[in-house]
C-alpha cells in the first residue's frame, strides 16, 4: 500500500491552517513531484496550498473546493513541475477519519489527508486515506511524518 | 463538426489508457463528453448518474468557463476549444455524525488554567515549542492504560506520571516479589508482598498528585478487555505472555486505539507502535504465536535489569508523542535494541494485506480464546490436567521404599541457586532427545521453578508414553517454603 510522506514542517503548516480556520473546516491542495505515483510505494507530499472553503451553509462540518480553484491550482503546480496529488481538510471536534460524506464525494487516485482539531482548537491526529477504485471503501494509508533533514535526523533502515 | 481537446483529470486517466488529454469531434460539449464516456464505459460511472445526468461533483469547463454558466451540455464547440473535466472536491466531518457526537458527549469543560505549581512542575515541557501550554493541556486531558506493571510498565508509569498524563490506568493482579526489585523500579523493598497496584498507585500519586491512577486488578480476558481498554487514548503493552499480548493487540485494533508495544528477552528488546488505522498491527508481524514453550519468560530465561528500563522508557516516549501529536511515531517500524552490542536497529513493518484482523479481508471481528490460540493452559490452571504432586507428598514419596526419579527441567544457571538433592538435571528443551535416561524409572516427578515448565515437561513425557509422571506443584519455590526452608526462593 502506498505510504504517504509529509515533512514535519508541512504537518505543522497543515495544523496551523486547521487552527486558523477553527471552528470551520479548512481545505486545500497537496502537491507532489512524484509524477504518476500510483505504482510507487510512497507518495511524498512536498507542499500544501490552502483553498477557500466554498461549502454553502455549514462550513463547520462541510468543505468544498470550487472546480475553478482546482483547475488553477493544477496549472500553477504544472508550471513548477508539480502536480495536485490530493487534498487536505480538517474535522473540527471530530476524529481524523473519513466520514460518509467524505467517501461519497471522494475520487480514486487522489490522496486525502484529514486532520482532527480538538474542542478548544488544539490540533489532534492526522490520517491519510484513498478511495478504493470500486468506491466501496475509503482505506487508510500509512502516513509517515519525516523529520526535518539535518544532523539530528535519526538514521533509518 | 468541431475538433476539441478534452483534458481528463488524473483519477480518470486510467480509464482512457492513461493519457492526460484526447482530441474528439462533436457539435456540443455534451455530445463530446458523452461520446468519450460511451467509448470508455468505465468512465461513465464517475461522470454520470445512473439516470444519465452529469454528476453534481463533476464540473466541465469550456476553455475558461464552467458550462453551467454557459448553455450547459448544449454549449456549442468550435475548433481548437479545450474542454476540461474537473472533479469537484468536497467532504467534511458530516452534519449528522457531528450532531450525534455532540449529543452523545457532554460539552467539554473549559480548560482549567495551570496553577503556579503546575507551571513550575512542567516548566521544562512548557519551554519546548512542540509541547508548550497546549501540549501540556493535551497530556493533562489524556488517558493511558498500562497493561502489566512489571519491568516495562514500571518505568513507563513513572515517566508518564512525571510528564503529567492526566489519567493512568494500571492492569495487574500480582504482588510485589523480592525478585521484581532488580528491574521494577516502581516498587521498593518495603513493598514486597503488597499488591502491585496498591504500591504503584501510592508511588505514582506521591510523584505527581495531579495524576489520577486507576487500578484494574484483573486478569485481562476476552470477556473484560474491551471494557477495560475503551476509555483510554493510548494502550501500552507491557505484558509478559503471548495470550495477553494478542488480546491487547486485537482489542486495540477493534477499538481503533494505538498500542505501544514493547518486549524484552535477556539482553534484547523490541519496541513498535501498532496502530491499525495507520499501519500494521501485531498480527501483521506475527500472524500466529510461536509454540508455547519456545519463548521462555523472564522468570525462566532471566533478564538484564536495566533492559526493561530502556524499553519501557522508549514506550513512554512513544505514548507521549502520540498524545501530543508530535514527531514521527514508531508506526510501521520495529525498533530492535541489543544491550550487549549496544546497538539499535530498525525494521520496516508492512501491513499484511491478508491480516486476519486489520485488513479489508479480516476474518476475525471480535475477541477469541487467547490461551487456546497460543496453545497454553488457562491462567490459574498451569498444570492443565497434568497430574501433580505437592511438596509434602514428594517428600513422603522420596522417603518411601520406591522413590520416584526426580528430574530437574530447569536451565543450568537456576540450579546454582537452589536444588533438590538427588535430582537428575535435564533442561526441558533437551527432554525429548534424552528420554532414554528415564526409561528404567518406575515413576517420574519433574520440577522447575514454579511448576509451569514442569507441567509442560510432564505433558511431553505423557505424550511419549510414560504412564507414571507427575509435576511438582509450585516448583522448587514451593518445596523451599514448605519442606526445605534452608533453600532460597527466586
Amino acid at each position: 500500500m502506498t505510504a504517504v510522506e509529509l515533512s514535519e514542517d508541512l504537518v505543522r503548516n497543515l495544523r496551523g491552517f486547521a487552527e486558523g480556520a477553527y471552528p470551520e473546516e479548512c481545505c486545500g491542495f497537496l502537491l507532489s513531484t512524484d509524477g504518476d505515483g500510483r505504482a510507487a510505494a510512497r507518495c511524498r507530499i512536498v507542499d500544501a496550498e490552502p483553498a477557500p472553503n466554498e461549502a454553502e451553509g455549514e462550513r463547520r462540518r462541510r468543505f468544498a473546493i470550487a472546480p475553478g480553484e482546482l483547475r488553477a491550482a493544477e496549472e500553477r503546480a504544472a508550471r513548477r513541475g508539480r502536480e495536485v496529488r490530493g487534498f487536505y481538510h480538517s474535522h473540527p471536534d471530530h476524529p481524523a477519519r473519513p466520514s460518509q460524506i467524505d467517501q461519497d464525494h471522494a475520487w480514486p487516485w487522489y490522496t486525502y489527508v484529514v486532520l482532527s482539531i480538538g474542542l478548544d482548537g488544539i490540533p489532534g491526529e492526522i490520517g491519510a486515506f484513498e478511495l478504493d477504485p470500486s468506491r466501496r471503501e475509503f482505506r487508510a494509508l500509512p502516513l509517515r511524518v519525516l523529520p526535518r533533514p539535518g544532523p539530528s535526523a535519526p538514521a533509518s533502515g | 463538426m468541431a475538433k476539441a481537446t478534452v483534458k481528463v483529470p488524473q483519477p480518470l486517466r486510467p480509464f482512457i489508457g492513461g493519457s492526460p488529454e484526447i482530441v474528439l469531434e462533436g457539435e456540443t460539449v455534451g455530445a463530446i463528453v458523452r461520446g468519450l464516456s460511451n467509448a470508455h464505459p468505465a468512465l461513465r460511472a464517475h461522470l454520470f448518474t445512473t439516470d444519465g445526468r452529469l454528476k453534481s461533483y463533476v464540473s466541465i469547463f469550456l476553455n475558461e468557463s464552467e458550462i453551467r454558466t454557459l448553455q450547459r451540455e448544449a454549449t456549442p464547440v468550435s475548433d481548437g476549444d479545450v474542454i476540461s473535466i474537473v472533479p469537484a472536491i468536497a467532504g467534511g466531518s458530516g452534519a449528522n455524525e457531528h450532531a450525534r457526537r455532540r449529543a452523545a458527549e457532554p460539552a467539554a469543560p473549559a480548560a482549567t488554567p495551570f496553577t503556579a505549581d503546575e507551571l513550575k512542575r512542567y516548566s521544562r515541557h512548557l519551554l519546548l515549542p512542540e509541547v508548550g501550554v497546549k501540549g501540556q493541556r493535551l497530556l493533562r486531558r489524556a488517558k493511558v492504560l498500562l497493561v502489566g506493571t512489571g519491568g516495562l510498565g514500571a518505568p513507563a508509569a513513572l515517566y508518564l506520571a512525571a510528564a503529567g498524563v492526566g489519567e493512568i490506568g494500571l492492569v495487574d493482579f500480582d504482588r510485589v516479589d523480592l525478585s521484581n526489585l532488580q528491574r521494577q523500579v516502581l516498587y521498593t523493598t518495603p513493598d514486597v508482598g503488597r499488591p502491585k497496584l496498591a504500591a504503584a498507585k501510592e508511588r505514582l500519586e506521591r510523584l505527581n498528585p495531579g495524576v489520577a491512577v486507576v487500578p484494574h486488578e484483573v486478569h485481562l480476558t476476552s470477556a473484560n478487555a474491551l471494557d477495560v481498554l475503551r476509555p483510554y487514548d493510548v494502550v501500552l503493552d507491557g505484558t509478559d505472555n503471548f495470550p495477553t499480548r494478542y488480546l491487547v493487540n486485537d482489542a486495540c485494533v477493534l477499538l481503533g486505539k494505538p498500542n505501544v508495544y514493547g518486549s524484552i528477552y535477556r539482553f534484547e528488546g523490541q519496541v513498535s507502535v501498532f496502530d491499525a488505522r495507520h499501519g500494521p498491527c501485531y498480527r501483521c508481524l506475527y500472524p500466529e504465536p510461536p509454540p508455547a514453550d519456545l519463548v521462555p519468560s523472564c522468570a525462566e530465561a532471566g533478564v538484564l535489569g536495566v533492559l526493561p528500563g530502556v524499553v519501557g522508557a522508549l514506550q513512554a516516549t512513544e505514548a507521549v508523542k502520540l498524545l501530543l501529536g508530535i514527531g514521527e511515531p514508531l508506526v510501521g517500524r520495529l525498533l530492535l535494541y541489543d544491550a550487549l552490542a549496544m546497538r539499535f536497529r530498525e525494521l520496516t513493518l508492512r501491513k499484511d494485506p491478508e491480516c486476519a484482523l486489520c485488513s479489508p479481508h479480516a476474518t476475525q471481528t471480535g475477541l477469541i480464546d487467547y490461551p487456546a490460540f497460543c496453545g497454553v493452559p488457562e491462567p490459574g490452571t498451569e498444570a492443565g490436567g497434568v497430574p501433580e504432586v505437592t511438596p509434602e507428598e514428594l517428600r513422603a514419596a522420596l522417603d518411601s521404599s520406591e522413590p520416584p526419579l526426580l528430574v530437574d527441567v530447569r536451565e543450568a544457571p537456576e540450579r546454582s541457586i537452589s536444588n533438590i538433592a538427588g535430582s537428575l538435571p535435564i533442561p526441558k528443551g533437551e527432554l525429548p532427545e534424552r528420554v532414554d535416561e528415564l526409561t528404567r524409572a518406575r515413576s517420574v516427578v519433574v520440577y522447575c521453578r514454579s511448576g509451569v515448565r514442569s507441567a509442560d515437561a510432564a505433558r511431553t513425557l505423557l505424550g511419549l508414553g510414560f504412564a507414571n509422571v507427575r509435576s511438582l506443584k509450585g516448583g522448587i519455590n514451593a518445596w523451599a517454603e514448605r519442606v526445605d526452608p534452608s533453600l532460597p526462593t527466586y
